[in-house]
């Protein structure tokens, strides 16, 4: 196994120094001109040199190259200009309130869409099917700021249900203590249950948002792989065995149809993501998705570049997990490989 | 019963009930106080500096800046239109409690009494330095410091610890103005030298995340992209102690959010709601909205006069004859901005900026100068907008599109996104163009002199060239720092009716200020820069 991860891992390192490079190619063709932008409205051509010198922008491209690369060698990723900041520390502040909310999105869309593709393919035909097939095709064809925007619309603005779409929490409850950067598992630790409800508050809309989106791909594949693992040998073997339904179906027709499953999970994972940028600007959102497209409207180089060679990381720790859990699942795919 | 509700009732009932039995702490009356001496703010973008002399500060960081900054002089109030107004001519100490203008400098004596946030008191050292540093960190500060001939450290002269003078480098009438926008704000030199490196000697880098000034709030906590929160400064010697304690900035990109956390009574202020929110919002009357035109300021059709074959004056009129004037006014704007257009023909020519032009909708004219021009089959070319604007230039550009096409000139929509447009601006090739221009000094030659003059700035966006608009600019900007009103009134008018004839570029209408504010809110105030001022601001 660790000689797997170690291979894993080893594959990686080209790929992310490819990112680093492509990413750098990218932000400099792009049109755009930063000292401009920053210039501000009331600029003139020497002015705009200035800010130019002073951000080295006047430099040629491969002198600038060396520039990144170098800091980045000491784990500096550059400022941002729009915000000001550290790209590094905005970066690991902001990763945790998209990561919160991706992988509340995602269990919540676990949770639902795993038991309904498992009875959609048992049941197949059935009502259930067909409620299966109308909210997965909802789900999917609904873009999530839509979807976003109407959840606000009915639990915020019209029941009154849901507190407002502030970001992470109420303007009047202060962050708990940082330990994970998860507002949900830090207000636990600091023993802090009002936080923490109205943390699970703010939370709640737009997790569902992530979820109607994702509960599509993992409800239909769930019941393709169910499907094609019920009609096979084993399946008829165990039950002439006389085992009963709930062993048949979960025990051993469950497991074999979980690989699918797990690889459409690193799918959607990625896909919400890129889903977060829009649900992170409904609900403003404090997460990375939506500082990187900040950064990429104002020409801001810094940040974006963080924010790929971030997103190429997770990439590669994400797949490796996959792989592992493969492993852990089919004992056949360790040996492979 | 929504949450709102729930809160007033909960705290209603802790009231009634006494001291005795204690509320839930999250809807404790301590709270609900909270709320009533806090102000919730929504905009859709934040600060990415919070000193105006960074480099590259955003709009939003100016608004921080004058919240947390002195100056020496500030504007005093008036009222325009039923809503208060900063008085461009009247101005009163800040940080000065008397000013004594010379013939060739100014003297300022500083409040005894003033301190700056951290205990320091403030004087004449901190307000040299700070002028000093306004004048040599180039780019903006440097910029606008020299639009009131203020380009010089050894302008600035100490004259005891109280007492400080400013020289002349010559006469004019903005100098004075100058030392009332954002950029001279007194900063706490010692604080700030304190934080300063050999690199970055002015502290820059310490200025940018803290505040260090005298001024009616101190930002406590920023959290960039996401929000200020700003505390009330209890010493604040500036001007009487603001009523609210509290201030909480919070960036909400979605305008629809935004909007109902306005209707659901969350959010106590939001400034940048599309025109059309604006609209039904004042329609519906729950909530108070305010919108005054942008001083100084114009949304136009720029024309590039140094290429065909807008350098015919034919063409250039033709355009100004197509344009939907009053569908833009509609369609686009929703009726919130004031028309620069369709002035009656006996109309006189004012001593005043923006004002209207002649110009009405008349295709049939236009179509007729242009086959007077030459193209009698019409002409190709492209029109271009900034995409940060989109919201406005876009049915702006469609509907201009669609009356050119009925005159036979064929345009292509070019969006320009925000982070190129002003690249594409200071480039000056582009042929067909929308934009906006608006002067913190409110004066019609200081707008003139940086859109029309042949020294060719930035914002003369055309590249208009014209010995006699130079000569009527320079001929007021004298008379002005002169006291020579009659030759300033000529000038003036000299240099509308002229850029009204040659029109390089077309005025539309001077777009307007929106905020949108709860009806337990006053105290609302337009100043020159538009953002908001939160000194005056009052709740319930």
């Amino acid at each position: 196994m660790l000689k797997l991860i170690g291979s894993r891992l080893a594959t990686a390192v080209p790929s992310l120094i490819g990112v680093v490079i492509v990413t750098f190619m990218l932000t400099r063709v792009l049109p755009g001109d930063t000292a401009a932008y920053f210039a501000g409205p009331a600029a003139t051509a020497e002015s705009i040199a200035e800010i130019r010198t002073k951000l080295g922008l006047d430099k040629p491209l491969p002198a600038q190259f060396v520039d990144y690369v170098s800091a980045l060698a000491k784990g500096d990723l550059g400022s941002s200009l729009s915000t000001g900041q550290p790209v590094a520390a905005e970066i690991s502040a902001r990763l945790p309130a998209s990561a919160e909310l991706t992988l509340a999105g995602l269990i919540l869309a676990l949770a639902i869409a795993v038991p309904f593709g498992i009875m959609a393919a048992v049941k197949q035909g059935s009502w259930v099917d067909h409620a299966c097939r109308l909210i997965t095709t909802a789900g999917v064809s609904l873009p999530v700021f839509f979807t976003g925007l109407l959840l606000v619309y009915v639990f915020y603005f019209k029941l009154g249900w849901a507190p407002a779409p502030l970001g992470r929490l109420d303007v009047f409850f202060s962050a708990p203590e940082t330990v994970t950067g998860f507002y949900l598992i830090d207000s636990l630790i600091a023993r802090d249950f009002e936080t923490f409800r109205a943390a699970l508050a703010q939370l709640a809309v737009p997790a569902i948002t992530l979820a109607i989106f994702a509960l599509a791909p993992i409800a239909r594949m769930t019941r393709a792989s169910m499907l094609s693992v019920l009609s096979s040998e084993f399946v008829r073997t165990a039950r002439a065995a006389g085992l009963t339904d709930t062993t048949v179906i979960i025990t051993y027709a469950f497991r074999n149809a979980m690989l699918p499953v797990v690889t459409t999970l690193g799918m959607v994972f990625s896909f919400l993501l890129g889903a977060n940028v829009l649900v992170e600007k409904v609900f403003a959102w404090p997460g990375i998705g939506s500082y990187a497209v900040e950064a990429l409207i104002t020409s801001d180089y810094a940040p974006v570049q963080g924010f790929v060679l971030a997103m190429a990381i997770l990439y590669v720790v994400l797949n490796l997990l996959i792989d592992i859990a493969y492993g852990i699942i089919d004992p056949r795919a360790r040996s492979e490989a | 019963m929504n949450r709102r509700e729930f809160v007033k009732s909960a705290s209603v009932t802790a009231v009634a009930t006494g001291a005795g039995v204690a509320a839930p702490a999250v809807f404790s009356s301590a709270q609900a106080q909270a709320r009533n001496e806090t102000l919730l703010i929504v905009s859709e973008s934040g600060p990415n500096n919070l000193d105006i002399h960074g480099v590259g500060t955003n709009v939003p960081g100016y608004e921080a800046s004058w919240n947390t900054y002195d100056r020496l002089i500030t504007h005093e109030m008036t009222e325009k239109d039923g809503v208060r107004y900063y008085d461009r001519d009247k101005l009163k100490g800040e940080l000065a409690e008397d000013m004594n203008i010379g013939d060739m400098s100014v003297t300022f004596k500083l409040k005894k009494n003033a301190t700056f946030q951290d205990g320091s008191p403030v004087t004449a050292k901190d307000v040299k330095w700070s002028l000093d540093r306004a004048v040599s960190v180039g780019g903006f500060p440097t910029f606008q410091m020299k639009a009131g001939s203020l380009e010089k450290p050894e302008q600035f002269v100490v004259v005891d610890d109280h007492t400080v003078r400013i020289d002349f480098l010559r006469k004019d009438r903005l100098t004075i103005p100058d030392l009332a926008v954002i950029v001279p704000c007194v900063i706490n030199s010692g604080l700030v030298q304190k934080n300063a490196t050999e690199k970055d000697p002015w502290g820059l880098e310490y200025t940018k995340q803290n505040t260090a000034g005298s001024g009616a709030y101190r930002v406590t906590k920023w959290t960039p992209g996401t929000e200020v929160i700003f505390e009330r400064f209890e010493d604040w010697k500036g001007g009487p102690l603001p009523k609210i304690k509290r201030v909480i900035w919070r960036m909400v990109p979605s305008a629809g959010n935004r909007r109902a956390l306005l209707e659901r009574g969350d959010a106590d202020i939001s400034y940048d709601l599309p025109n059309k929110d604006f609209v039904e919002l004042k329609q519906a009357g729950k909530l108070n909205i305010t919108s005054v035109p942008y001083s100084n300021g114009v949304q136009y059709i720029g024309m590039n006069v140094k290429n065909p074959p807008f350098d015919n004056l034919k063409v250039r009129e033709a355009i100004a004859y197509a344009i939907p004037y009053q569908k833009i006014m509609d369609a686009a704007l929703f009726g919130l901005a004031k028309p620069m257009f369709g002035a009656p023909a006996d109309a006189q020519t004012k001593v005043a900026w923006p004002q209207p032009t002649k110009f009405v909708t008349d295709l049939a004219k236009a179509k007729q100068l242009l086959a007077e021009a030459g193209y009698p089959d019409g002409l190709e070319t492209t029109l271009s907008f900034d995409l940060g604007f989109a919201g406005v230039n876009e049915p702006l550009c469609v509907l201009l599109q669609e009356n050119l096409a009925q005159i036979g000139i064929k345009t292509t929509i070019n969006k320009i996104p925000g982070a190129n447009w002003r690249t594409e601006l200071t480039k000056k090739v582009l042929p067909l163009f929308t934009n906006v221009f608006s002067g913190w000094l409110d004066y019609p030659e200081y707008f003139f002199f940086w859109c029309y003059h042949g020294n060719n700035s930035i914002f003369n966006t055309m590249s208009y060239q014209s010995a006699a608009m130079d000569a009527f600019i320079d001929g007021a900007r004298a008379a002005a720092a002169n006291g020579d009103k009659a030759a300033y009134d000529a000038g003036v008018k000299g240099m509308v009716d002229l850029a009204f004839a040659d029109v390089p570029r077309i005025p539309l209408y001077q777009p307007y200020v929106n905020v949108a504010m709860q009806k337990n809110i006053t105290g609302y105030e337009y100043w020159f820069h538009r953002r908001l001022d939160y000194r005056a601001f009052q709740k319930g």
